[in-house]
């Protein structure tokens, strides 16, 4: 049961009188009155969210997928298959134009429906998917073209099949693969970001969070199962993990926000889509003059300082390091 | 050449005066074993040969020639997110520590092993779960840049749970930042070498552990991305006694080798002999300052 979209049950009774009313007679005094009343509502139910709310909100049915921003691309010609083994298609990538610019993009594909999840593995990939990953950043590197990715998964798969075809080595050397691509990476949270399996692609010089995305060490379910015992416990989770966009962005995970309409990317998608894009072409831009060595020098420094720790002058006496 | 204190320590300690009135019970074919002769079998079981986990330092002690010069244990854990859950965090860190007399979950410095200068990282999974954290990711970091700085080889074993929950998003980007000293440390044509202990998991085998030149997994070792418990429970169903075990990675490719702890110092040295040139380890060994004289 997905928490905003019961609440947006409350608002759709409203929204439907409203739109009967206008075909009527649009110029009404009941409109109007019905028409501010429902954005008092929505700025109510939506102005402010719990981190357990946001998570909803990522997992909302009508929120963008991958497959919308690959849509408003300028174009996009998919790029399929690791060499080795299968195309996955939980992790769509290609050629692509972007605002005018040649860019390789990578997407992780969840579904609208039930059939396309089925066969997009919810957006959960497989090591072959991280492998076609990989395969393409290095085309990329090759041919100097920036690497545009889309984040969006509960987490990489967990099955039998991918752990035999060494899911952690897979995901280690995308790691790797972007650790020394020598052009710009964007990558952009646009709903969940899950673990691992997320940052596998979204480790980047710049990374692009929309508002209501989360991104996650663990899920909110995980985590309380491990913490409590009790998956039912995740809003209280979730509350705990410091997944939100605004949390990241204070600890320097996040480099930028892109704001969502009120209600959540859903409510107003085509121009969330290209407000998203514009964010990455805006990223890119500043990116794009660098060399490679200061590319990758500021790239290893932009992580290397990511860590809170305290130093312990008692112990450095004792161990005499 | 100085000796740590905590070295001396266990090497002066007599076993018997302490531990001779410990037993420990072998998990896998229960068999009862004196801490003593646990200890002088390298911490396997002298019935059924299953390995248990090692403290981090006994590690070190059985795998280096003589001394071990400790860096970055002054990099220690703060509380980030401010976390509680059953207990607040800086709780469980300070349990953790009396629990495995230890600092944070992994120990790493430089050793020689048969002569051979390396860098060495050990994780024990004492420690919060051997979980990566801001520590872990930053000890590793550091002992990556100052191998490379001395252009000496690097030895990691691990055994993690993956990434510390408590420490959030802060602790999965430790992936990432291991990753790139790894990247950087081998680039430049240094040896990298990571011995998978039991357990190695989650975000740490998807990170640091399968991006060495060899891997090496211990005998026994259970190793994998995803936890057992989750994959059952996603697939509903029991999995194989062998799945995720070193020896499955080792029939499926994912691993060079399955090593015994018996074999593992000797192993580590021919690895070492094959790859590396020791004549050009002699100037980075007098680099360490407390080696300069060896």
């Amino acid at each position: 049961m997905n928490v905003i979209v019961e609440r947006e049950k409350g608002l759709s009774a409203l929204e439907s009188r409203i739109a009967a009313l206008r075909e009527r007679d649009p110029g009404s005094d009941e409109v109007r009155q019905l028409e501010l009343k429902v954005e008092q509502l929505r700025w109510d139910m939506f102005g402010t969210l719990t981190p357990w709310e946001r998570v909803n909100m990522a997992r909302h049915p009508k929120r963008p997928l991958a497959s919308d921003y690959l849509a408003a691309l300028d174009a996009f010609d998919e790029l399929h298959g690791d060499r080795h083994f299968r195309d996955d298609p939980a992790l769509s990538g290609g050629f692509a134009k972007l605002r005018g610019r040649r860019v390789v993009v990578l997407a992780q594909m969840k579904g609208r429906d039930t059939k396309e999840n089925i066969r997009n593995n919810f957006g959960m990939v497989s090591p072959e998917g991280y492998r076609k990953a990989k395969r393409l950043m290095e085309l990329a590197s090759r041919f100097r073209l920036p690497i545009v990715t889309f984040v969006d998964t509960s987490g990489a798969d967990p099955g039998i099949a991918s752990e035999e075809r060494a899911q952690s080595e897979a995901i280690a050397t995308c790691l790797v693969t972007l650790s020394k691509v020598e052009v710009p990476v964007v990558s952009a949270i646009i709903g969940e970001g899950g673990s691992g399996g997320a940052l596998a692609i979204g480790l980047a010089d710049h990374v692009i969070m929309a508002e209501n995305a989360v991104y996650s060490v663990a899920s909110p379910e995980g985590c309380a199962a491990i913490l409590w015992g009790d998956a039912a416990r995740a809003p209280e989770a979730a509350e705990r993990l410091k997944l939100t966009s605004a949390d990241l962005q204070s600890f320097n995970i996040i480099d930028e926000i892109v704001p969502e309409p009120i209600g959540g990317a859903h409510r107003d998608a085509v121009n969330f889509v290209a407000s998203m894009l514009d964010a990455v072409d805006g990223a890119l831009r500043v990116l794009e003059p660098s060399a490679p060595d200061a590319l990758r020098e500021a790239r290893y420094q932009k992580y290397r300082r990511i860590g809170a720790w305290q130093e312990d002058a008692a112990t450095r006496a004792v161990s005499g390091a | 050449m100085p000796v740590p204190e905590w070295l001396r320590l266990r090497r002066d300690k007599d076993v018997t005066t302490e531990d001779a009135s410990l037993w420990d019970k072998c998990p896998k074919c229960s068999e009862m074993l004196y801490r003593k002769d646990l200890a002088a079998n390298a911490f396997v079981c002298t019935r059924c040969g299953y390995h248990f986990r090692m403290h981090a330092y006994d590690r070190v002690n059985a795998l280096v020639d003589g001394d071990f010069v400790e860096i970055g244990a002054e990099i220690v854990p703060g509380d980030p997110l401010g976390w509680t859950d059953r207990r607040p965090y800086p709780q469980k860190l300070a349990a953790d520590r009396e629990k495995s007399k230890l600092s944070e979950a992994v120990v790493t410095g430089f050793a020689t092993l048969d002569g051979f200068p390396v860098a060495l990282g050990v994780m024990d999974f004492n420690f919060r779960g051997g979980t990566m954290g801001t520590v872990v990711g930053e000890r590793v970091t550091n002992l990556l840049e100052e191998a490379l700085r001395r252009r000496l080889p690097c030895i990691i074993f691990t055994a993690s749970g993956g990434a510390r929950m408590e420490e959030g998003m802060l602790a999965l980007m430790q992936m990432a930042k291991t990753t790139q000293a790894v990247e950087r440390f081998m680039s430049d044509g240094n040896l990298f070498v990571t011995v998978l202990t039991d357990p190695t998991t989650g975000g740490v085998s998807a990170s640091f552990a399968f991006e060495a030149d060899i891997v090496i997994a211990e005998a026994r070792a259970s190793i994998g991305f995803a936890g057992r418990r989750v994959i059952e429970q996603t697939i509903r169903q029991k999995l194989p006694d062998n799945f995720q075990t070193a020896e499955f990675l080792l029939e499926k490719g994912h691993v060079d080798m399955v090593v015994d702890r018996h074999s593992m110092r000797d192993t580590l040295i021919r690895v070492l002999d094959y790859a590396v040139d020791r004549k050009r380890l002699a100037p980075a060994l007098k680099a360490v300052p407390e080696f300069a004289g060896a």
